[in-house]
């Protein structure tokens, strides 16, 4: 039988069109080496991590980046919260939870949600960043709040530990939420360091076949 | 560490949208020549193997002509093919079936941590129900198993030694003449899931004093559902599925004739052409695997560099994550699998690359890519000159990337290059 004509050859997608735009053609991805403020979530066991940059202006964010070591939904997640951010004062900002990201972009998979949609999470963090260094400035230091504050995460700081993934990662985390980068074996092929990593006598993940 | 070499070896390349499907470890096309005589026996020769008419009758001389086919490609004898649904079966049947059978001698079984989950996932139900204890060798950096490690874990209970032939994911080809031969002074069965490697390595199971031997259709361009278990003749097995006497009361359920077919014309072309596509593969994989290494930095070959499978690539890319990697080269016609948690629907890395000791972080931008029968030179010089553009926008994007290259930039500079 012939295929008919205009029959997606792809067949079902993972993502919806939506997502693989954002994927294919990421908005505002970069470095910005003149932050106000600074957030990263995620961690490499896992295989996601998100950073955002802003620039705040009378309380605006004026300009916002992203990098992200991830998936497709990790990608698209990160191109979609600096979309919606850009020019929002910084308690709108606030208020854009992981849960609006995903509804922007239409949808995510079900298992997608838990582990690549974080990017909320790291603009909060941005945002809290700011907050520091602005009262550090002022010399009125806040107390750190919880860095996932007002994004509803059920299962706690998304860096503080992933129990779907990777199990306990909490130090790793940590470093990775305090020191704003990456502890320093957190890329060498050796830095078999890191804090838990896959939990023993999981289900292991492979290619088909 | 040397820049990569993006001019290197010559490469030709077609302008037209390309499609090439590098997944072969999962599946094949069926060849036409298969698909036609399934579609006989589907729609002409239908008859029931078991019934005694003469539409019977065919269809019983049909799959003995399939059973003689498997079997020669491991010179076997035909009544030691048990003919069943796939090659998960097989290797249930043969864990369970082998502790059933031999329950006076002992429980223990061995095994390797970096078997398919047909294998590890039975073993580990088997431990869980009290049946059996299991002990899981280690692999090297290559996922070799030692089989000084079999010797050691072999013990007076031992009933069963089930190790895969050549890794699905990686490739590597296990050491199975040195444990065959210690299974058979031992005296305990040796089981090998050669689901990857059927038709593509030269096997014998009578000089690899192989007991046990697992085999799928379609990886070898046969049809999908369909699979043998090879048992050599006095070993005692039991069976998993019962309510009939087919193969030989050793497998009950109406003999799906198309299938078997298909498998044993396909096994037979695979037999016959294995030397030839064997030398076509590896050429055209250590093509592939050489011009990838050399055009893309932070990368790493993972499994044996020779020891390995003619079809297989697997390559880590850090720095990136193996989803996107295959989305981009999806958008790019190329089909390719990944062992990162991502892709399985599991969210765990690979377990085969995690035993290997590779860093979870590395094994989350691993993919690997499986040659097969229809793919040319150009196809993988595609992908050659697609890939590495692919890896360089996902590392522009990524913050564990920006920071290696900052180091090794201080690193050289305090070498004073």
């Amino acid at each position: 039988m012939a295929p008919k004509a205009g029959r997606n050859r792809g067949g079902a997608l993972l993502y919806n069109e939506k997502v693989m735009e954002h994927f294919a053609n990421p908005r505002n991805v970069g470095e910005m080496p003149d932050a106000d403020g600074v957030g990263q979530v995620g961690n490499p066991v896992c295989g996601d991590i998100m950073r955002i940059a802003i620039k705040v202006e009378n309380d605006r964010i004026k300009d916002v980046k992203f990098k992200t070591f991830g998936c497709g939904a990790a990608i698209a997640t990160s191109s979609m919260v600096t979309e919606l951010v850009k020019g929002k004062r910084l308690e709108e900002a606030l208020d854009i939870s992981n849960r609006t990201v995903a509804e922007a972009l239409g949808g995510l998979p079900p298992m997608k949600m838990h582990c690549s949609n974080l990017a909320a999470d790291a603009l909060h963090q941005a945002i809290e960043d700011y907050r520091q260094r602005t009262a550090a400035r002022e010399g009125t230091p806040r107390e750190a709040a919880p860095i996932t504050a007002g994004t509803g995460r059920a299962s706690g700081p998304a860096t503080d530990q992933c129990p779907t993934c990777c199990g306990k990662i909490a130090q790793f985390g940590r470093e990775l939420a305090e020191g704003r980068g990456l502890p320093d074996n957190a890329t060498s092929g050796t830095g078999a360091t890191v804090a838990g990593g896959p939990s023993a006598g999981s289900r292991p993940a492979k290619p088909a076949g | 560490m040397k820049a990569p070499n993006r001019e290197g070896t010559k490469i030709l390349v077609k302008t037209e949208a390309r499609r090439v499907y590098l997944d072969h470890a999962a599946t094949t096309p069926v060849r036409p020549e298969v698909a036609q005589v399934v579609m006989a026996y589907m729609v002409t020769d239908y008859g029931n193997a078991s019934s005694i008419h003469s539409f019977g009758r065919v269809a019983k001389e049909a799959t003995e002509k399939a059973r003689a086919q498997v079997a020669h490609v491991i010179g076997a004898r035909p009544e030691e093919i048990v003919f069943m649904s796939g090659g998960t079966e097989a290797d249930n049947m043969a864990i369970r079936g082998a502790l059933t059978a031999n329950g006076e001698k002992g429980r223990h079984i061995v095994t390797s941590k970096i078997e398919h989950h047909a294998v590890l996932h039975v073993c580990e139900r088997l431990e869980k129900d009290g049946l059996a204890e299991v002990t899981y060798l280690p692999v090297d950096g290559q996922a070799l198993v030692s089989p000084e490690d079999v010797a050691r874990a072999i013990r007076p209970d031992t009933v069963l030694v089930s190790l895969m032939f050549a890794n699905n994911e990686v490739g590597t080809i296990e050491p199975i003449a040195e444990v065959g031969r210690l299974c058979r002074e031992r005296d305990v069965l040796f089981h090998t899931d050669a689901v990857q490697a059927f038709g593509s390595a030269p096997i014998s199971v009578d000089e690899l004093n192989i007991d046990l031997l697992s085999a799928s259709s379609h990886k070898i361009y046969g049809p999908k559902g369909v699979g043998a278990l090879y048992v050599r003749k006095g070993r005692k097995i039991t069976s998993l599925i019962l309510g009939g006497s087919q193969e030989r009361s050793r497998r009950a359920g109406t003999s799906n004739v198309p299938g078997i077919v298909g498998f044993g014309l396909a096994a037979e072309l695979a037999e016959m052409e294995m030397d030839e596509r064997g030398r076509r593969l590896t050429a055209l994989r250590d093509r592939l695997i050489q011009g990838i290494l050399e055009r893309v930095e932070f990368t790493r070959l993972n499994g044996h560099p020779t020891r390995r499978l003619p079809n297989n690539v697997n390559i880590s890319y850090e720095f990136v994550e193996g989803e996107s990697i295959l989305l981009s080269l999806d958008m790019k016609g190329i089909a390719a699998s990944s062992g990162s948690a991502c892709t399985s629907g599991s969210l765990q890395p690979s377990h085969v690359l995690t035993a290997m000791g590779i860093p979870s972080e590395v094994t989350h931008g691993s993919v690997r890519m499986t040659l097969g029968l229809e793919n040319t030179q150009e196809d993988v010089d595609y992908v050659i000159a697609t890939l590495p553009p692919i890896i360089d926008r996902l590392r522009a994007m990524s913050p564990l990337h920006a920071k290696a290259v900052s180091e090794r930039a201080a690193r050289d500079g305090s070498d004073g290059r």
